[in-house]
């Protein structure tokens, strides 16, 4: 120890470059803890897209499939379907498509690449509930209805594009994933260029 | 042999005097003042609430089993096959709730007599801390029995996160460890919830106890008893935390013993309150339940999430509200202008204004617990508006209005003259 009050500076700036080094340690070992909550390799092949043969679903029905442990609707939509969702322009939120919430290539009036073939991640933009279908104009979803998907949990509706109904909880439209076709019937779910 | 233990006693005391001294400094010389009433049973059965769950909880993972697979089987085990296995479970079940209760009360006791104004700020702030670390508790723990409303619940709260802009959907990932609630996530929250909360929560508390020793406990007048010492400096108004509070807080202890026992045996599923009838359902990723709510002591919460609307296509400002309502409570000790700490001396504004917010945050408790159109529609002259929406927001107003205009009212609120000693 040096007798003077004055602290020695090489001793100090000692402790201020060891303390600096421990945090700096701490901060990078807590690195592959951080790391490790991220998705394993095995969740990421599970994420791995799905094929689906679509040339047993009959027009009008919803097929449910399961991508990403998600339920994926596709359903071949009859023309009066795609007349319904004409009308509904007036009554929903983003009736162009504006929010990115579908690849560049289902920005369009049906939000798909086949007008007739909906592909859509049924879960609720909202808080992740998965809608009902009401696929049918009338029943008990009032007169205005023109068929498409109500969320039993808050309430929120969509019309059979997946758009959403003004003045409801969801805030935007429901998700188009990624998707091909490979041939008419089998579409891929989940990837969308050409190679792999 | 009396004087054989005693002579163990001082080789013990001799070797280690800190638990001598600590005895005394937490115990049998910390003068609590001497007019505690029925409020001041929170603090301690708090305590006994955190050790009935950490018991249970410890011999309910003897037989649980955080697998995506097997969680909710093992449960039914519990249930079933291990004897008393039901009792147990069931025991940390209506634990939850009954902690849940009691924080409420300890935290309503604080609002009453002003126990959070200076000198006791750092340990209000302690208790809000306990308080959020309590909920992330609840809702790691939730998820653990992979039933239908533990799965969704989970879904909806992990999505309040994916909210944020531009980090949320990585944010969400990163907490599931997939891109759904899985497997990962529950063995995650397994950890989260027996290992790495409790340890933050008993710290929180020991910290909340040694803030409390170090200013003194407050009381029904909200006066400093230690202005008034006699000649030994003890306070003149304190007594002895061991024996009086001790032999006190049994006798409150065996009363909550008894009616937790009634619930128990009688209704520990409390009608749906404290176990939702759906989580006796297994997970289904492919399936909603039709009416997702979270427990009762979340639903004032999750009603104002609800009543706020969806702004710039984003569901995120209400995340804030819902994050803003707790938060709001570490600013008490400062909105609080009052001359006087204790709701006896405070006038008919503060009194009317605590009325009010306790009404209010009760309405949004049941209402978050019903779907939003229980009270029916508004005509069209609102739109058709859901009742229960506008009568939320109403009330998430009023929330709201409590703490930000309470530096107003609090200050030019009519106060009675505060007695020098404390009344019985």
């Amino acid at each position: 120890m040096s007798d003077s009050k004055k602290p020695d500076k090489a001793r100090r700036n000692l402790v201020v470059a060891t303390s600096v080094l421990g945090g700096a340690v701490t901060v990078g070992a807590a690195a592959p803890f951080v790391a490790s909550l991220l998705p394993s390799e095995r969740a990421k092949a599970a994420g791995a897209p799905v094929e689906v043969d679509i040339s047993n679903l009959p027009p009008g029905e919803l097929g449910i499939y399961e991508w990403r442990g998600k339920p994926v609707w596709v359903m071949k939509r009859t023309p009066k379907m795609l007349q319904d969702i004409k009308k509904d322009d007036s009554v929903v939120v983003d009736p162009h498509s504006t929010v990115p919430q579908q690849p560049e290539y289902a920005k369009n009036e049906f939000r798909s690449i086949k007008p007739e073939i909906m592909v859509l991640v049924g879960i609720c933009t909202h808080l992740g509930c998965s809608p009902t279908p009401k696929l049918q104009p009338d029943g008990d979803m009032g007169p205005e209805w023109e068929g498409g998907f109500y969320c039993p949990c808050h309430g929120s509706k969509f019309d059979l594009a997946g758009r959403v109904y003004k003045g409801v909880p969801a805030p935007t439209n429901l998700v188009v994933p990624p998707y091909k076709f490979l041939s008419d019937s089998t579409l891929i779910i989940g990837e969308d260029k050409k190679e792999a | 042999m009396a004087s054989r233990l005693m002579a163990l006693w001082d080789w013990f005391d001799a070797r280690m005097p800190s638990v001598a001294q600590e005895y005394r400094k937490h115990l049998a010389e910390y003068y609590a003042p001497k007019n505690f009433n029925f409020w001041y049973f929170f603090g301690s059965l708090a305590i006994l609430v955190l050790a009935v769950q950490i018991v249970s909880g410890i011999f309910l993972t003897m037989n649980y089993k955080p697998d995506a697979a097997l969680a909710f089987g093992s449960v039914e085990f519990i249930m079933r096959d291990v004897p008393g296995g039901w009792i147990i479970r069931y025991i940390h079940s209506t634990g939850a709730s009954a902690f849940f209760i009691v924080v409420y009360l300890h935290m309503f006791r604080a609002m009453l007599y002003g126990s959070y104004r200076e000198p006791r700020e750092l340990l209000w702030i302690f208790g809000v801390l306990i308080y959020l670390v309590l909920m992330g508790e609840a809702f790691f723990g939730y998820l653990l029995p992979w039933g239908q409303m533990s799965y969704w619940g989970a879904q909806v709260i992990v999505n309040l996160f994916g909210s944020i802009p531009f980090i949320g959907p990585d944010v969400a990932l990163w907490i599931r460890g997939d891109y759904v609630i899985s497997d990962a996530t529950l063995n995650r929250f397994f950890a989260f919830h027996v290992v790495a909360i409790p340890l933050v929560l008993i710290g929180l508390v020991v910290a909340h106890i040694l803030a409390l020793h170090d200013v003194g406990s407050n009381n029904p007048d909200g006066i400093e008893i230690k202005k008034k010492k006699d000649s030994k400096g003890i306070p003149l108004d304190g007594i002895p935390f061991h024996p009086y509070y001790t032999v006190k807080d049994i006798v409150g202890a065996v009363v909550f013993v008894a009616i937790f026992c009634l619930i128990l045996f009688f209704t520990p599923e409390m009608h749906g309150y404290f176990l939702e009838a759906n989580n006796f359902n297994p997970a289904d990723a492919l399936k909603t339940p039709p009416h997702i709510a979270p427990l009762w002591y979340f639903t004032p919460y999750y009603s104002m999430l609800r009543s706020v609307p969806p702004l710039f296509l984003s569901q995120f400002p209400g995340v804030v509200v819902m994050g803003m309502a707790v938060m709001i409570l570490f600013l008490l000790p400062w909105l609080d202008r009052s001359p006087v700490k204790s709701i006896r001396y405070r006038g008919a504004l503060y009194k009317g204004a605590l009325a009010i917010f306790v009404v209010v945050f009760l309405i949004l408790g049941y209402l978050g617990t019903e779907p939003t159109n229980v009270w029916g529609q508004f005509g069209p002259w609102l739109g058709e508006a859901d009742r229960a929406t506008v009568v939320a927001r109403i009330c998430t107003t009023l929330y709201f209005l409590f703490f930000i205009l309470m530096p107003w009212y609090s200050k030019i609120d009519k106060v009675k003259p505060v007695p020098e000693r404390v009344t019985m």
